[in-house]
């Protein structure tokens, strides 16, 4: 199995010939390193050989762990918190990163349920969360997330007190609600049919009486049961004295439900009950589909979890102890070693090292700290073990800050819901004012005819068409979003991205791919592939950052490796000694560095003199020009807005021709920039992924975060790329102004019918069955109006499938 | 037309019996995850490993 050129396990190019062999189920393939071959064996080992038959993505690349971080969660102080309790056993929700299809869930849920004392592992892999079972007597939580680690997937402890439980039974009430008033519905419908036929053919008063009934008994319970989250919703506007949209509803379907049961019990008049079942399913379907795409992403607090590691080393009177978080407090002295991220702000007091800050500043390149050094919470240490003095803990942390100018942001929202609402509550308002006004007109005109026309009325204008017109529309087009990989989080996400006119971008992670690269490889002696083979065969035990970019096949093996921190990495390949890093740690062995080499980030020379220089970058997404141009023709200005170099920043901005970028910015100034905009009036689209941008996504008129992006972005933003890509940008934005026009067409549509309608009615010119016709044709139309959006329509969408002539 | 006194009626016990077995479905958790448990059918119950034929091992 030589011939496949890819890694068995996690599918990446194995250059040239085989570099570790992996028995799986007795066969030998080839896997690009010690890890994946050790994750593939473990896999076959352990009977589970059947995922690489039923996988759908390539397995994530397990990294060789340089210590065992998990034993601490064995320790009860640390566990306890974290564990809930079922019976006897001990439950833990847990959140899962690097899943990538159902199989993987499936590998995961087996190998824990293969664990002696687990016994109950289940897995969703549409949230990533998992929740186990386990005996504590018998397996400890550190041996749980082992095991999950070393399949190459990195485990997060949610707590016991998990928001998936809250989101499970909010989703299972609403299916239940929306099942009930389907049901309703269909059955309310196949009476109304046989009554209508009734109505226009002669039926006999006894049949009649008895399928009306049959109509209360059946609608009375789905109103009661599936349509109690709007009376809930109106009861809440009403005690917060505004006329909500649910207030409305609420009237509409009251009255024409006791209507409909006072006809029925006097044996006259009309019935609506189809109406009412028609009206209660079709609103909770829009806020079923809402509400799912609300739950899919994700919450703040699982996002800073991921970034604040649940205990840490401590120094007490030269103790060194591991104790939870959260008994640490500021002037504590601690130890945080490679790999792990500092759990609270401080300052070096010994050692030097490299910290990566790129989630917290957007900065893409590791930042060198020295004693006197300020470190914050949530950066990962990726040099050497450094030894800090604690200044803020907890809720005093930069990062803490970073999560409340978020919820800040946040809340600062709802102010353009609230003035939609007030716009609705006028017409509300206008509606039952002249419901009124009518009502006693006709007791003044002809009393006999005042309910049958004040009823007609109430109809006709039943904001039905009129609340339809919109969430009809947006469930459309979340609908045909979600088909181009684009999840809507926000309901009135849409309505911002197709008046968007000015797009601000993050610039490490959203227009690069977040990862550095080998740019340029220049030798000074031999050529590029045997000064790579020698730069990644020294990077591989190298934890830094910059060590990602050598990631690949090597054929040397470099022995007596030394990572020196803040300096590069030494080791003996063949007889030379090597060293690769930085211009002066090269040059102490290999000499004086030679004018012809151009300058570069990273230097590789031994003992017998200088080899070569790699010039690494954080290489730009390939789709990222085409999806700016695209933009710019949809007639929207774009930004780079980063936390970055301005070096970095300026290259590119001039390969993908913006012309305002602003770099160095801390997110504070993000949200000044994005404020500058707000009030010069642009509606502004913020595309992003990280912890840095968060605050600005939550700001911003709309929002979208790169799916391959941090948790805590995502959850702040309006739309995810769930593919990562920035391509379907554009068909977004296309689509959301698609679907605004047909708001606006469904809305005129709506008014205009309600206004010509109002008045005849009024008239006492409309019988209530009339109006009743009328008002279901109007939500009918509308209705057909917004499902137009879930075609494709190639011609009016830039579709990126288009060969346009571009250079890359 | 006297049969739909019986029919209706019987319609209604079917569409409630109905909802009680989609209450106990959701309840039971059925519709939390409509991914993974399609793959649980294509998976072995027994790992292949533990399960040798003596003799017939085959590469």
């Amino acid at each position: 199995m030589t011939g496949t050129g890819r890694c068995f396990h996690c599918d990446e190019a194995i250059a040239g010939r085989v570099a570790f062999a992996a028995e799986v189920t007795g066969t030998v393939h080839a896997v690009c390193c010690l890890g994946c071959k050790a994750a593939a064996e473990l896999i076959s080992d352990a009977g589970l050989a059947d995922f690489y038959r039923f996988r759908t993505a390539a397995a994530p690349r397990p990294k060789e762990a340089a210590a065992d971080i998990w034993a601490t969660y064995d320790r009860t102080e640390v566990c306890e918190p974290l564990l809930g309790t079922e019976g006897l056993l001990a439950v833990v929700n847990l959140l899962i990163e690097d899943t990538r299809c159902s199989a993987c869930s499936w590998l995961i849920s087996e190998r824990l349920r293969r664990l002696p004392g687990v016994s109950q592992a289940s897995m969703n892999p549409a949230t990533g969360r998992a929740q186990v079972a386990f005996d504590r007597s018998r397996v400890g939580l550190g041996a749980v997330l082992r095991a999950i680690a070393a399949l190459g997937y990195r485990p997060h402890v949610l707590g016991a007190a998990d928001t998936l439980a809250i989101t499970t039974r909010e989703r299972r009430v609403a299916l239940k609600r929306l099942v009930v008033a389907g049901f309703g519905m269909m059955q309310v419908m196949m009476i109304a049919v046989g009554l209508y036929i009734g109505a226009s053919q002669g039926m006999d008063p006894t049949i009649r009486e008895y399928l009306r009934i049959t109509c209360l008994i059946v609608t009375g319970p789905v109103l009661v049961y599936a349509g109690r989250p709007f009376f809930a919703g109106a009861l809440a506007s009403w005690r917060s004295r505004q006329l909500g949209m649910d207030v409305p509803v609420v009237i509409g379907l009251s009255l024409a439900f006791i209507a409909s049961s006072w006809n029925t019990l006097l044996h006259r008049g009309e019935v609506y009950f189809d109406s009412v079942t028609m009206f209660i399913f079709l609103l909770l379907l829009g806020r079923y589909v809402e509400m799912s795409a609300r739950h899919r992403a994700g919450s703040t607090a699982d996002a800073l979890l991921r970034l604040v590691p649940a205990t840490a080393l401590r120094i007490r009177d030269g103790v060194r102890e591991r104790v939870p978080v959260i008994a640490l407090m500021a002037g504590d002295r601690i130890i945080v070693p490679v790999g792990e991220c500092f759990p609270a702000d401080g300052r070096v007091t010994s050692g030097s090292t490299d910290v990566d800050e790129s989630l917290l500043t957007g900065e893409s390149l590791p930042i060198p700290k020295a004693p006197g050094s300020l470190t914050v919470a949530g950066s990962l240490n990726t040099g050497a073990p450094v030894e800090i003095a604690l200044s803020a803990v907890g809720q005093s942390t930069v990062l803490a800050g970073i999560v409340r100018l978020l919820e800040r942001a946040q809340s600062e929202r709802p102010r353009i819901a609230r003035l939609a609402d007030r716009a609705a509550s006028g017409f509300v308002a206008c509606v039952l004012l002249g419901a009124l006004l009518v009502a006693l007109l006709w007791l003044w005109v002809d009393p006999s005819r005042a309910f049958e026309a004040t009823l007609s009325v109430l109809v006709v204008t039943c904001p039905c068409a009129l609340s339809l017109a919109t969430p009809t529309v947006v469930t459309a087009a979340t609908a045909a979003l979600a088909r181009q990989g684009l999840l809507v989080t926000r309901a009135d996400a849409l309505e911002a991205l197709a008046r968007a006119d000015h797009v601000v971008f993050d610039k490490t992670g959203t227009l690069t791919l977040g990862q550095p690269q080998i740019e340029k490889a220049v030798p000074y002696v031999g050529t590029v592939d045997e000064a790579l083979n020698i730069g990644r065969a020294l990077e591989q035990g190298s934890e830094h950052p910059l060590a990602l970019a050598f990631a690949g096949f090597t054929t040397a093996t470099a022995t007596a490796v030394a990572v020196h921190p803040g300096a590069g990495v030494e080791g003996i390949i063949g007889t030379e000694r090597l060293r690769i890093g930085h211009t002066s740690f090269v040059e102490a062995i290999a000499g004086p560095r030679p004018k012809d080499l151009p300058t570069a980030s990273i230097d590789l020379g031994g003992e017998h003199g200088w080899r070569a220089t790699f010039q690494i970058g954080d290489s730009l997404r390939p789709e990222a020009a085409r999806v700016v141009r695209q933009l710019e023709a949809l007639g929207l200005t774009p930004h780079i807005a980063s936390g970055d170099h301005p070096l970095a920043v300026t290259t590119v901005a001039a390969r993908l021709g913006i012309k305002d970028w602003h770099a160095r910015l801390t997110p504070s100034a993000k949200l000044a920039l994005l404020q500058r905009l707000i009030v010069r009036g642009h509606q502004v689209l913020v595309v992003g992924d990280g912890i840095n941008d968060a605050p600005i996504l939550g700001a911003a008129a709309v929002s979208v975060a790169l799916g391959s992006g941090s948790a805590l972005a995502q959850s702040s933003a309006d739309l995810i790329a769930l593919r990562g890509e920035l391509a379907t940008l554009p068909l977004a934005i296309a689509t959301a102004r698609r679907a605004s026009r047909v708001i606006r067409q469904n809305l005129i549509w709506a008014s205009a019918y309600n206004l010509i309608a109002l008045p005849i009615a009024a008239l006492g010119w409309v019988p209530p069955w009339l109006a009743a016709v009328g008002m279901s044709t109007s939500s009918l139309l509308v209705v057909l109006n917004a499902l137009r959006l879930t075609r494709r329509e190639p011609s009016s969408a830039p579709t990126p499938a288009l060969p346009v002539a571009c250079p890359a | 037309m006297t049969i739909i006194f019986l029919l209706i009626p019987l319609g209604l016990v079917l569409v409630g019996a109905a909802l009680w077995a989609f209450f106990w479905a959701v309840g039971d958790g059925q519709f939390d995850d409509l991914e993974s448990p399609g793959w649980s059918v294509v998976a072995d119950d027994t790992p292949a490993l533990e399960t040798p034929i003596d003799g017939e091992q085959t590469g």
